[in-house]
């Protein structure tokens, strides 16, 4: 036991000391930070008024376009073609842009046309055309004989609100944030898995090729060896995910302080605004008007808080040690088993395959928790860590989750049995081209 | 006293036997060398009493006791394939060495700060291994290899890769910690090696211990009676009486001949019946060097 703990504590040192580790773990937070520091940025940064002129022939849309905080309508009466010179000569006067309405825009709606002397953004060019598309379907409408108010009564909003009931009694869930949470968890554990699973395999085949492996087996054994590997690289892997969140928390309020002037009196506003250019904000804002409240921000925060946070974290913990250990003993045993990194891609791809199929399988789960599928996958071990998670975030039956819980444990143990036999014949075994059936001949050495 | 002994050990691989019937005994406090050509079997016994495999027959005792891990930091072993991490630096990569083979941290601290000194090479505490010459890694090697004052040294080819100087610096040490009361086993097929420090040996061929015991007694056995003579003037009749193997005119205008005594003949009697003859300039014994023993040892086991 002593004898893993050194070997725990050197992998471990010897990662975490290294320039890479350090660099990714400060500029993952600063980069995701940054990023969204950065689209805030953009958002308050186009907040200059644009005047428009709207030149309506039509005599239609006489103050139909509202003005907004960005956008000023004013309107012109006088031939198009000495608007267009005017537009023209009179770059400096502040008009960013010129509205022509033709006189039978109801029968040729194509023929708007709006001049600008730069390309208008398809933000201005869609609130244009939806003014205009609504004014001439009104008139269209009140022509028929139907009134605003006859659609505005034939107009229903549905809004359901997602309960979940159980024997706690009934409980506003959120299904959006539990499947923003659980496809985080999923994708973490999925990364980890991999890049983790590799470092462990990296480290086995550096001390097979630097030939350190018999002098270190001379004290330990190899079993002790490679699980001090294994737990130490854990151990790098969990530092990182705290690392990340501590400094995501940090930079994050550093930033909200930087931009708390910035923002002036409504900063709700501009986030709803960013998020809404967002596909994640997309998503984020849909679990928010699921819940029909005006408040995005708040309300995620409400949803989020409304999951079980200590038992997603808990379960989180669980299947990032039991993937990683499932999968990083076959990575070992790989590193064990190949001369030098060159040689490990036979042996990847039965290893890597469960992991990719886990992920897909994982995507199916976020839409459908509780179908067959998801059921299948969260119970088998090779893709449990990853699907698992995803449904987690849902509710899960107790007895699911204890049954995937246990296979999981179940089969870490064979994993590691297995990849230990490999592994200590494996590492003093040098220039031999290795295949499947002599790895199976492996396992039932005596050594 | 021996400090190690093994009894029939034999050791399967899956495809040919690596060690058979192999018991050899390894007096405490003295340099062993364990001979034998490329693949013989040496690795295995050697992997076999570092505990990094297991006998399949036979059984092996360490100072008295059936070899068990204890014995691991008692041991200090130096393999032939030399290795080290590549990123870690000399002093932190010695430490951890001397804390696997059971060392508290300042005892190893105070060990390294003696050798570092003896060495001569405080400045490398700090450097990466990856920036030291191969022949400084040899000696960051040895240091991990003693370091813990193990009772029984096992060196596979300790010299291989240092400069002369280097290798009497190393020769010295060996020959410094045998002193101390350490005992060492050389694997090496460097024959001037063996006829240089061993004092026992055993030769390993073909998986079975062909030859063992003080080197001194091998040789012994090894000798073919025969007697070396420079001298000028013939040896005419001498054939009557002895076996002139070979007779040959050196630049001087001396001749060399090698004379084989008859069973039961001493050299005192030939070098009476040589004086008549011819004008004795030197003569002495034929003394079998140790890779004459080897190369006879080995070359007398039939091809199985």
């Amino acid at each position: 036991m002593k004898n893993i703990l050194l070997v725990l504590q050197r992998e471990y040192l010897v990662r975490v000391k290294k320039k890479s580790f350090i660099i990714m773990t400060f500029l993952t937070p600063f980069l995701f930070v940054g990023f969204y520091a950065a689209m805030i940025w953009i958002a308050i940064g186009s907040t200059e008024s644009k005047t428009i002129e709207v030149l309506d022939e039509s005599k239609l849309f006489i103050n139909q376009f509202k003005d907004t905080e960005e956008l000023k309508f004013t309107y012109i009466n006088e031939p198009l073609d000495s608007a267009k010179s005017a537009f023209t000569t009179n770059k400096g006067s502040g008009v960013n842009a010129l509205v022509f309405i033709p006189k039978d825009v109801l029968d040729h709606p194509k023929d708007v046309r709006i001049y600008a002397a730069k390309n208008v953004s398809l933000d201005l060019k869609s609130d244009i055309e939806k003014t205009i598309e609504r004014q001439i379907e009104n008139i269209k409408l009140t022509e028929a004989g139907i009134t605003r108010k006859i659609i505005e009564d034939a107009r229903v909003n549905v809004s359901s609100e997602t309960i979940s009931l159980n024997e706690e009694g009934e409980k506003s869930s959120s299904s959006g944030a539990a499947t923003i949470i659980g496809g985080i968890c999923a994708f973490m554990i999925y990364l980890s898995v991999f890049v983790y699973g590799t470092q462990v395999m990296r480290g086995v085949t550096e001390e097979k090729t630097s030939r350190i492996v018999e002098v270190i087996i001379s004290s330990v054994k190899p079993y002790q060896l490679m699980m001090g590997k294994i737990v130490g690289v854990a151990l790098v892997g969990l530092t990182q995910f705290v690392l990340w969140i501590l400094l995501t928390v940090l930079f994050i309020s550093a930033a909200g302080y930087a931009f708390k002037d910035k923002m002036g009196d409504n900063p709700q506003a501009k986030i709803e605004q960013v998020q809404k250019s967002m596909p994640a904000g997309g998503a984020m804002s849909t679990a928010a008007t699921s819940a029909g409240n005006d408040n995005p921000v708040t309300e995620v925060l409400g949803a989020v808080s409304s999951l079980n946070i200590p038992y997603i974290i808990a379960c989180f913990l669980f299947y990032y040690l039991g993937g990683y250990f499932f999968y990083s003993a076959l990575f070992g045993a790989v590193g064990a088993a190949v001369d030098n990194d060159a040689d490990t891609q036979q042996f990847m791809l039965p290893i890597t395959m469960p992991i990719i199929i886990s992920f897909f399988f994982a995507q199916f789960a976020l839409r459908d928790p509780d179908g067959p599928l998801a059921f299948w996958a969260s119970i088998i071990p090779f893709t449990s860590p990853i699907v698992m998670m995803v449904r987690v975030p849902f509710g899960v039956p107790g007895w699911q989750l204890a049954l995937s819980m246990i296979l999981l444990v179940l089969g870490l143990m064979g994993t590691v049995w297995l990849a230990a036999r490999i592994y200590r014949v494996g590492i003093l075994m040098y220039g031999k081209k290795v295949s499947y059936k002599e790895l199976g001949k492996w396992i039932f050495y005596k050594i | 006293m021996n400090i190690l002994e093994t009894h029939h050990i034999v050791k399967d691989y899956a495809e040919h036997r690596a060690l058979d019937d192999v018991s050899i005994n390894i007096p405490k406090g003295s340099i062993f060398g364990l001979l034998g050509p490329n693949g013989a079997g040496k690795t295995s016994l050697i992997r076999i009493i570092n505990q990094i495999t297991g006998p399949d027959e036979g059984k092996v005792l360490f100072d008295g006791q059936p070899l068990n891990e204890d014995h691991i930091r008692r041991i200090g072993y130096l393999p032939e394939e030399r290795g080290l991490y590549k990123k870690m630096k000399v002093g932190d990569q010695l430490l951890y060495l001397a804390r696997l083979k059971g060392l508290s941290k300042s005892e190893a601290m105070d060990k390294l700060k003696i050798w570092f000194t003896k060495f001569d090479i405080k400045t490398w505490w700090d450097k990466q291994v990856s920036d030291l010459s191969k022949g400084m890694q040899q000696k960051v090697q040895f240091v991990s290899t003693v370091l813990h004052q193990p009772d029984l040294i096992i060196l596979d080819e300790p010299f291989s890769g240092f400069d002369p100087i280097n290798a009497n610096l190393i020769r010295d040490e060996i020959l410094e910690l045998r002193e101390k009361g350490s005992t060492i086993i050389f694997s090496t097929h460097r024959m001037e090696t063996v006829e240089e420090l061993c004092d026992y040996i055993a030769l390993i061929h073909r998986s079975k211990k062909v030859l063992d015991g003080p080197k001194k007694q091998i040789k012994e056995q090894f000798k073919t009676n025969t007697f070396f003579v420079e001298h000028s003037g013939t040896l005419n009749g001498l054939a009557e009486l002895y076996q002139i193997t070979e007779s040959r005119v050196l630049p001087a205008g001396l001749t060399r001949s090698q004379i084989r005594l008859p069973e039961g003949g001493s050299p005192n009697q030939l070098l009476q019946d040589l004086l008549p003859k011819v004008e004795i300039h030197s003569f002495g014994e034929n003394i079998p060097s140790m890779s004459d023993v080897f190369m006879r040892a080995v070359n007398e086991v039939p091809e199985s």
